[in-house]
């Protein structure tokens, strides 16, 4: 699978509706392969419809959400096996 | 993180396809150099697009600036790009993103490898970093396709001479004898170890750009020793470098 174009990076405004802290910053562990880096660096589909993010080394999905037409949305990270949260800034 | 109303006082025509659009966003809450903004457009059915732009000013600045680089298959930038007058109004959301940022608040230096439009959060880092006026060095190595897409290009040539920033251009798909006569070819490990430090002194890297130019800067970069956590990456979008 080729790399997508995106990062996590591209991912932060949308996922601050879920969290209440800045996500590229946190560190998340692939449920699948153990790979452990900032969400940042996930291989990461916009528009896919919703937000698809993927380890970077095992491809697995991490992360998914996605909002409907009628605004419901949905968020599921079954693929993070432990999120690290970011140190709290002063 | 909620959705701010920027209105637009300037367009300002970077290149033949990107312009530096000027925003007056009252209740801004500042950046930091290497941030971004989601920006939503609304259409009068209720559809919506959203596309996310780094800033390119400094922080502390007046304005907010974006420099759009306008796709021809795009759902956002030809509109940003192209369509947007002093007036108008615009969606955005943010600063986002606390990874990708150069706050200088150290003295390491600094290498900053942008491909096409990914020397946009990196202007923001050198702006940046003459406006506190840091004395760490830092020097961009960036990558366009032709001198017709430089972006900054008077801005960058400014720098020759100024002793603690530095950019060196390169080009990849310049015509020969266009008159061109600096640097040709990609960003590889030569010219990295040529203007970069070595790993020893643990120089803070940003990568920026289309996946392709991070992963192969991003890696020639962790292959020339540097450690993983120095290198910082950012991916978007397709256009080239």
């Amino acid at each position: 699978m080729t790399t997508p174009p995106f990062d996590g990076n591209v991912s932060a405004g949308t996922l601050s509706d879920v969290f209440a802290f800045d996500t590229t910053m946190a560190v998340t562990t692939c449920a699948a392969c153990g790979d452990t880096r900032p969400l940042a660096e996930l291989h990461t589909y916009m528009w896919a419809p919703g937000i698809v993010l993927r380890c970077a080394t095992c491809e697995a999905v991490q992360i998914r959400h996605v909002h409907s037409a009628d605004g419901r949305g949905w968020f599921e990270m079954t693929g993070v096996r432990v999120m690290q949260l970011p140190v709290a800034s002063a | 993180m909620k959705w701010l109303v920027g209105t637009v006082s300037e367009t300002t025509p970077e290149t033949v396809s990107a312009v530096t659009v000027r925003l007056d966003v009252p209740d801004w809450p500042g950046h930091r150099a290497g941030q971004h903004v989601d920006v939503r457009l609304t259409a009068e059915d209720g559809y919506q697009a959203q596309r996310s732009y780094s800033i390119a000013s400094a922080p502390g600045s007046e304005q907010l600036e974006l420099t759009v680089v306008r796709l021809d298959d795009g759902e956002v930038s030809p509109y940003l790009a192209g369509d947007l007058s002093v007036g108008d109004q615009i969606e955005l959301r943010g600063p986002v993103g606390g990874y990708f940022v150069w706050d200088g608040d150290d003295s390491r230096p600094v290498l900053l490898a942008g491909g096409g439009s990914g020397v946009v959060p990196l202007m923001s880092m050198l702006r940046h970093h003459a406006g506190i006026g840091s004395d760490a060095a830092m020097h961009l190595v960036y990558s366009a396709r032709t001198a017709g897409d430089v972006l900054y290009r008077d801005e960058l040539g400014k720098l020759a001479g100024d002793p603690h920033r530095a950019a060196t251009v390169t080009l990849t798909r310049e015509p020969g004898g266009s008159g061109w006569d600096g640097r040709r070819g990609r960003v590889d490990a030569a010219l990295l170890g040529e203007v970069g430090w070595p790993a020893s002194s643990a120089p803070r890297c940003f990568v920026c750009g289309p996946d392709t130019f991070v992963e192969a800067v991003a890696n020639e970069l962790v292959g020339m020793g540097h450690e993983p956590q120095n290198v910082k990456t950012e991916r978007f979008g397709p256009t080239g470098g």
